[in-house]
């Protein structure tokens, strides 16, 4: 069975069976990629443009090594080298780039809702890896395919995401992800970082870390990110850390052991304190290394749907 | 010319007339408003069975985009458009390049005008509030006025400095004017791209809350109470802003609002397709507050529709949602969905729609009433309740065709106005 | 209308492994340095038989896995349904081993490619030999089986299906012919 949609815009609305399908996928990748030759030829001759629109080292190294682990051919370009400087619009862009006979577009863009336009004007297959705060699905999977990796299941986990809920995209494919994938979800953030009605998104909002890890299986830290206090979300890194940050000190006052995430890149000692993400308890270099089999699992779903 | 108007339902809320007659026009004006009228075979003879004659409509809130921005709209395109929506009368507002703040742009929007179709829409030139619309300093108010200004706004942007406020009502006041604002309380609302709620966090856009707008009409309220005088809130979007209008007329204040047709006809999840034409300022609100303003057009505390016709050219809005600039055209589907929403709903009355339409935009801009009576100038529209059409951006006579009601299928349609001795059917 | 006919029932199934086994173990003087490795779905079964039988007569734990071939396939490109990975697992080093790669049909060889160009990515065999219990021609790449079961000479209208007790409930080979 194949995915439902040609295009990975986003988890809102994804069919469980889909998620299924994506992390069992990934699963054979994750095995190519403990093989001598770390390389299969699934898309030899299908073209993917990976199109950044804002840097993002890690993600597009983990795109683009999935990419060239597929044998596809890999055209990078990134906004500071491009056209979009002289005022080409992005219609524009993604229609020049698709007269040169590209398969699939891989975007990373600013503006909510990018991916979805892009496939609104384009004939390529369209990847979503990240359109402003609206979503980074690849990412969200890459963190279910880490808790299930760990765990063995997802559902019922309690799963705790912790920071700059408003502004991430991180956070709201994980909350859709997971929700689809059945666990029990919460935010935990001061009140200036957390969107409007997100109770409504089916999640449990906690302003106290310590009751957040009281309650948690999980933690999923997001970078927070220093611009922020700018607009007054938050006084100061000081008392962020204070009052937000994962600390050996409060886990230890937890009975029971928490597993540690993070998208990347790590504040160390704002969000989380270097014992805890280098503790044995955190899986933070699992999920990068998931990433790669994860965005494999879905250029090949994608690339090879008729 | 001779035109007789056969059997039609004229309404005319200030003669408090509603009956089936037949109307005789002669070179413009109203001769005969008597049942059986006939005239010979080469004069024109409408048959109005089952439509409605009413006094001409006015939008007091257009963006005609010229001078300035013409690859949008022209004078002549968007009076065009104005005509084929059914509107005798269309205000422009001054975020023009250059800006109405000079006595010379209103001459020549003026002399564009009448140019149209020999004229048939009369356009009311909106002059800004202050020069440049830069909430500075004021625009020489009583210069523009004798040119032929009717009020004062720098829509697009709010009067942010409150002294200026108090100070632009207080001068306008003074030559009986109306100073329109575009409430927006811009430290909350900036950056902002749709209205804050569950949808605008399931997007992750950046979002407006209903309180922006909200402070800066509560703000507004308190100076025009102050100042005694004459405020209008342009498109007002959310309950709480009806709530604030409702109680400041309670107190007999000298004040006034406007509600766009998207305002009642659509919410918030309609974003959720990331169609640019669905980015608005004020953005589309939440259910709740689509409840509210249909509330506040039916106990009286919304006087006018007005439809913040605001076209874009096709390439302008087929960008990134973050991108898109605010706005839609309403001119030509604004009556046809005010009387979906409105009138098939029994929200309002016919009289009503009509009031919102003509009589009151007309009363606060200080514009003549329209009197459908014997000696009087024809300045009507005709309205059929019944007809059922469907949306179609290929048809519209704007320039612009950013509407997100392309494909509606509404019940109810303007098929035509007479102003000045013309006349323009659209069956 | 479709026919079949039962070309080999559940006795010569057995017979046809057991021979197969020793010819492989002939050829190779002993299992010593022999790995089996099946080709998903049915492949993975047959090397699981031959890896008992083997067993049974040399009394040595045999070495086993199984490819899913499906990334390695030159079909991916065009439209057709997408399968379901089922992964690859070799939990041995391939390096130096001498490989029976085993299959339950020869049809085409493109299959058998994949395999090869799949099992070469893995590591560097010292050899690989191919196992098939029916050989049905219509070769379409330069292929030939070392090991078969049963050369069986079919039309190309003609569908061969082999079938085993572990999906299938039964052991035996059946030609059909859709008319």
């Amino acid at each position: 069975m194949p995915l439902c949609n040609r295009h990975l815009l986003g988890l809102e609305g994804m069919p469980k069976d889909d998620i299924q399908l994506i992390l069992d996928t990934a699963t054979t990748f994750r095995e190519v990629l403990d093989r001598p030759i770390k390389k299969v030829p699934t898309l030899q001759g299908k073209t993917i443009v990976n199109l950044f629109f804002e840097s993002s080292t890690r993600t597009r190294i983990s795109f683009e090594l999935a990419e060239r682990r597929l044998s596809a051919d890999v055209v990078n370009f990134s906004a500071d080298a491009s056209s979009v400087k002289k005022g080409e619009t992005l219609k524009d862009t993604a229609r020049n780039i698709e007269v040169m006979k590209i398969d699939m577009i891989v975007m990373r863009h600013t503006a909510p809702g990018a991916a979805v336009f892009l496939s609104n004007v384009t004939g390529a297959i369209i990847i979503n890896a990240g359109d402003g705060s609206h979503e980074h699905p690849t990412q969200a999977l890459l963190d279910m395919y880490t808790i299930r990796e760990k765990h063995g299941r997802i559902e019922g986990l309690n799963i705790c995401i912790v920071g700059d809920i408003s502004h991430s995209r991180v956070a709201l494919s994980n909350i859709f992800g997971l929700k689809t994938m059945g666990a029990n979800v919460a935010i935990c953030a001061p009140k200036t970082l957390i969107p409007c009605e997100v109770e409504q998104l089916g999640v449990k909002v906690f302003y106290n870390i310590d009751e957040a890890i009281r309650w948690a299986d999980i933690l999923n830290v997001l970078r927070i990110q220093l611009e922020r206090q700018d607009r007054a979300f938050f006084p100061s890194l000081r008392e962020y850390r204070q009052h937000f940050a994962v600390t050996r000190e409060r886990l230890d006052k937890s009975k029971k052991t928490l597993t540690i995430m993070h998208p990347g890149p790590i504040n160390r000692d704002v969000e989380l304190s270097a014992d805890v993400a280098d503790s044995e308890h955190s899986v933070i270099l699992q999920q990068v290394l998931n990433g790669v089999a994860v965005r494999m699992a879905v250029l090949y779903l994608l690339g090879t749907r008729s | 010319m001779k035109i007789l108007l056969k059997n039609g339902r004229l309404i005319d809320p200030i003669g408090e007339i509603d009956t089936v007659t037949d109307v005789l026009i002669i070179d413009g004006i109203i001769q005969k408003i008597s049942q059986n009228l006939s005239v010979t075979k080469e004069d024109k003879s409408i048959d109005l069975t089952g439509k409605i004659i009413s006094p001409g409509f006015i939008d007091m809130h257009v963006h005609l985009r010229e001078p300035g921005f013409e690859h949008k709209e022209t004078i002549e395109s968007g009076s065009r458009a104005a005509a084929s929506g059914g509107f005798t009368s269309v205000c422009c507002m001054p975020n023009t390049n250059p800006v109405i703040d000079d006595p010379s742009v209103i001459k020549w929007i003026q002399q564009c005008s009448l140019k149209v179709d020999d004229g048939i829409v009369d356009v009311y030139p909106i002059a800004a509030i202050t020069k440049g619309r830069e909430g500075k300093e004021l625009a020489p108010m009583m210069e523009l006025a004798e040119a032929g200004a009717l009020a004062f706004s720098d829509d697009g942007s709010p009067v942010e400095n409150a002294e200026v406020m108090r100070r632009a009502l207080e001068y306008a006041s003074m030559i009986d004017k109306p100073i329109i604002q575009h409430a927006e309380e811009l430290s909350m609302a900036k950056g902002g791209v749709m209205n804050e709620g569950y949808v605008s966090t399931l997007l992750g856009m950046q979002p407006i809350p209903s309180i922006a707008e909200e402070i800066m009409i509560s703000r507004d309220l308190h100076i025009s109470q102050y100042t005694k005088a004459q405020y209008h809130a342009a498109h007002i979007s959310t309950a709480g802003s009806v709530e604030l209008l409702r109680s400041a007329k309670k107190k007999n204040l000298r004040v006034s609002c406007e509600v766009t047709p998207h305002h009642f006809s659509l919410t918030d999840n309609a974003v959720r397709s990331f169609d640019t034409n669905t980015k608005m300022n004020p953005p589309l609100r939440s259910h709740e507050d689509v409840e509210a303003v249909k509330e506040g057009l039916r106990d009286g505390t919304i006087d006018v529709i007005a439809t913040d016709h605001a076209p874009h050219s096709f390439d302008e809005k087929q960008v990134e949602f973050l991108y898109a600039p605010f706005g839609i055209v309403g001119l030509e589907t604004a009556v046809g969905l005010a009387i979906t929403e409105l009138i098939h709903t029994k929200i309002l009355t016919p009289k009503q729609l009509i009031e919102k339409f003509s009589v009151n935009p007309r009363n606060i801009l200080h514009l003549p009433r329209i009197n459908i009576q014997e000696g009087e100038p024809a300045n009507l529209t005709f309205l059929d309740f019944m007809q059922e059409w469907i949306v179609d951006i290929n048809n519209f006579q704007s320039k612009s065709k950013n509407s997100p009601f392309h494909g509606w299928k509404l019940k109810g349609k303007a098929i035509g106005i007479i102003n000045k001795g013309k006349m323009k059917l659209f069956p | 209308m479709t026919q079949s006919s039962k070309i080999i029932g559940e006795k010569g199934f057995e017979r046809t492994l057991y021979r197969l086994a020793h010819e492989i173990l002939e050829r190779n003087k002993g299992a010593g340095n022999l790995a089996l490795v099946g080709i998903k779905t049915r492949g993975e079964f047959l090397s699981k038989r031959l890896a008992l039988i083997i067993q049974e007569i040399e009394h040595t734990e045999m070495r086993i896995g199984y490819l899913d071939i499906t990334l390695y396939r030159d079909d991916l490109r065009d439209n057709f349904n997408q399968p379901v990975l089922k992964g690859t697992e070799i939990a041995f080093d391939v390096t130096g081993k001498d490989i029976i790669l085993i299959d339950d049909v020869l049809f085409t060889g493109r299959t058998v490619r994949a395999a090869l160009d799949e099992l070469v990515d893995l590591g560097r065999p010292s050899s690989i030999q191919l196992a098939v219990l029916i050989d049905r021609g219509h070769r379409e790449l330069p292929i030939k089986a070392d090991f078969v079961g049963k050369n069986l000479p079919t039309s190309l209208d003609q569908n061969v299906k082999v079938m085993m007790k572990e999906i299938d409930g039964q052991d035996s080979v059946i030609v059909i012919k859709e008319e």
